[in-house]
Formats: C-alpha cells, sequence, structure tokens
C-alpha cells in the first residue's frame, strides 16, 4: 500500500473502535484491541496490495485481536476476595449515556459478534460467518435478532436522531 | 455465496443506513484523539514509525513537519496541501507515516524561537532525502547565507562552483522540500526583485522583514 499509513487511522479508527466495543465491550479491552489491531496493520502495511479493501481487512486484524485480548484476560486473570474499585459508567458527560454499549455487550455472543462485523464493521453477512463460523443464514439471523433486540430497548422515538456530538 | 455477497454489497453502499449506525453506536469526542496518539507512542517504540509529522501555527500560517529516524525530512506551507505532502512522502521514502508529534517537539521549538526573533541557526539533524544531484547540493550549501543576509541566485550558482546553472540555483530553491529551515527565502534576483517562493511571495517578505528586523 503507497497510501500514508495515518489516512486508514483517521479514516477506519472509529469503526474499528466500535467493532472491539461490540466485541469486548467499551473499556480498556476495546482500547488494547484497537492499538493492537493497528500497530499490526502499520507492520503488514507497506506489503498490502494496492486494492485491498482496507476497512474490511482492519475489521478482520481486529477481530483477531480481540479474540488474543480475550484470551490474555482469561491468562491474566487474579482471584480475589476484594473487587478493585473501577470508575463508574454511570453519568459521566461524554460517556455511553444511552447506555447502547452495555445493551450490546448483554447480547449473546453470536448476535454481538454478528452485529459487530455487519452492522458496525460493513461486513457482508457471508464474511461474518467465515469468520466466526456457523452458515451465512444462521449469522444474517443472528444480526437481525440482535437488532431487534437493541431496538426493543432503543425505540426509535427515545433517543435523538443523529446524535450530535 | 452470489445472492449473499449482493446483501452485503447493498449494505456497504447504503452509506445513509451505515451513517444511522454510526451515530447510535456513538464514541466520545476525545477517544480518537487519545488511542491515535497512544499509537503513535507504541508504534515509535517498536521502530515502526518511517515517517512522523506534526503541524504548527507560525507567522506565515499552518506549516507541516514531517521527520525520518534520521532527521527533518519536509517543511511544508498549507497552500502545497498536506494530504499531497503525505502522499508524496510515502510514495518516496516510506508509506509508514504517523501523526507522532513527539519526535518533532525539538523541530517545533526551534522554528517558534526563530519566529520570535530569538533564533539565528537551526542545529536539528536533517534528512535530505526528498532531493538528489545538483538541486541537494544547492539546498545544503543554503545554510551557508547568513541570518539576514541574501544572495543571488547568480551568486549561489558560483559559490557552488558551477557558475552557469543559475536557472538549476532557481529550481532548487523553487523545490527545497525544507523551506524556512533550510533558508532558500534568502536567495533573491540579482536586481534585488523577489524571484518566487513555495510559500508564497508573501510568506518570504514576512521571513526577510523578520530577519531584518533582527
Amino acid at each position: 500500500m503507497k497510501q500514508p499509513f495515518d489516512q486508514a487511522v483517521k479514516r477506519h479508527g472509529q469503526t474499528v473502535l466500535r467493532v472491539c466495543r461490540a466485541v469486548l465491550g467499551r473499556g480498556p479491552d476495546a482500547d488494547d484491541a484497537w492499538s493492537e489491531t493497528f500497530l499490526a496493520a502499520l507492520k503488514a502495511w507497506p506489503d498490502l496490495p494496492e486494492d485491498t479493501n482496507v476497512e474490511a481487512w482492519l475489521v478482520r486484524v481486529a477481530h483477531r485481536k480481540a479474540i488474543d485480548v480475550t484470551r490474555a484476560r482469561a491468562r491474566r486473570a487474579i482471584p480475589s476476595d476484594d473487587l478493585p474499585e473501577r470508575a463508574s459508567p454511570l453519568g459521566n458527560p461524554g460517556g455511553d449515556e444511552y447506555g447502547v454499549w452495555t445493551a450490546v455487550a448483554a447480547l449473546p455472543q453470536r448476535q454481538r459478534l454478528a452485529i459487530a462485523y455487519h452492522y458496525l464493521g460493513g461486513l457482508p453477512h457471508a464474511e461474518t460467518a467465515e469468520i466466526i463460523g456457523g452458515s451465512t443464514d444462521a449469522v444474517r439471523r443472528a444480526a437481525s435478532d440482535g437488532i431487534k433486540r437493541l431496538r426493543q430497548i432503543y425505540p426509535a422515538d427515545d433517543y435523538p436522531k443523529g446524535v450530535p456530538r | 455465496m452470489t445472492d449473499i455477497a449482493t446483501f452485503g454489497n447493498n449494505h456497504s453502499a447504503d452509506g445513509g443506513k451505515r451513517a444511522e449506525y454510526d451515530a447510535l453506536f456513538a464514541i466520545e469526542p476525545d477517544a480518537m484523539a487519545h488511542l491515535h496518539s497512544r499509537l503513535a507512542g507504541i508504534a515509535s517504540e517498536h521502530g515502526l514509525v518511517d515517517i512522523a509529522y506534526r503541524t504548527i501555527d507560525t507567522p506565515v500560517g499552518q506549516l507541516l513537519l514531517a521527520a525520518t529516524e534520521t532527521g527533518l525530512v519536509r517543511v511544508a506551507f498549507e497552500r502545497e496541501n498536506f494530504e499531497a505532502v503525505l502522499e508524496s512522502l510515502a510514495d518516496k521514502i516510506s508509506p509508514r507515516v504517523l501523526q507522532a508529534p513527539r519526535r518533532l517537539d525539538a523541530v517545533a521549538a526551534e522554528i517558534d524561537e526563530y519566529f520570535t526573533g530569538k533564533r539565528r541557526a537551526f542545529d536539528v539533524p536533517l534528512d535530505y532525502a526528498m532531493s538528489s544531484g545538483f538541486r541537494q547540493i544547492v539546498q545544503r550549501y543554503l545554510p551557508h547565507i547568513g541570518y539576514g543576509h541574501t544572495q543571488s541566485y547568480k551568486e549561489v550558482a558560483e559559490l557552488v562552483g558551477n557558475p552557469k546553472a543559475v536557472r538549476a540555483v532557481g529550481t532548487a530553491c523553487a523545490t527545497n522540500p525544507l523551506p524556512v529551515v533550510v533558508p532558500c527565502h534568502r536567495v533573491l534576483r540579482t536586481d534585488g526583485s523577489l524571484g518566487g517562493y513555495i510559500g508564497g511571495l508573501e510568506a518570504k517578505t514576512t521571513l526577510l522583514t523578520l530577519e531584518k528586523a533582527a
């Protein structure tokens, strides 16, 4: 790829973050997966063919990095009687005020992944099926069930269209 | 596979729908800037940033500064179109281009001092990779013209040992990849008129006036 890598970060950084958050939940794990995705992409960038669909390629890299982060998290688990104090996700200005990420995190895993890669990452259902397994129809159903569930929690009238940010 | 691929394509082509999802799955305003600067730090540690860049505000408008591991490789005026400048760096040197301001802190500080009249010469390392041959010889000579002084294209041609190459000296100045820091603005026509300047004549006048006043 001859294009400056920085353009890819600026153009697709948000998409990749949405995918990472949908898969891992909003927080440091998603941030780490985002960093790992772009670090790996930067390494591979000069050898990437010019006709690559950069966004779809980044979403696939993000998928692998999210799995890595999930595994690392499992390995690093520290048993403890007392839970560490954490920043409250509630009532922070500029935060997840509609609770969308929390609602996404509460979906069954396959629905969450199908939404992440199709609706947020822009991959066709067939490609999502390739990376998460299962048939294309099953993935399509999971994505639509997940979106339906989110729509029940957030009826269209409940939040302003085109959130002002 | 075929009907499914079409379904996917329909989705990608449907920009409005995509924008709607992007708005629903909102990202707080400073998140991207934070992640970007963290990435710049990690990538620099791994030696993966072949070209680091940043922009600064100056009396001659916004300047883009770019550096390789060797040194400052490009200074660009806004009228040159920053995106095009970065594309040509990616094409000629490496596409591993990242906004990573810290590598340019020293350069930015020196340019700042220069514009406040506190600095008369730059001592940051320079990378002349964007020019070659006679142009590079001329550009390497230019810092020898002292602060507040000027020379003509003809004088420069004589001093670099090629008195007939007056036009080539003009081209070398016009294509200087490191304006301001490599002072091509100190080269004028023999009759004392300005000649051209990559940052525009107004910028050239500003620089010459600044140096005369100091």
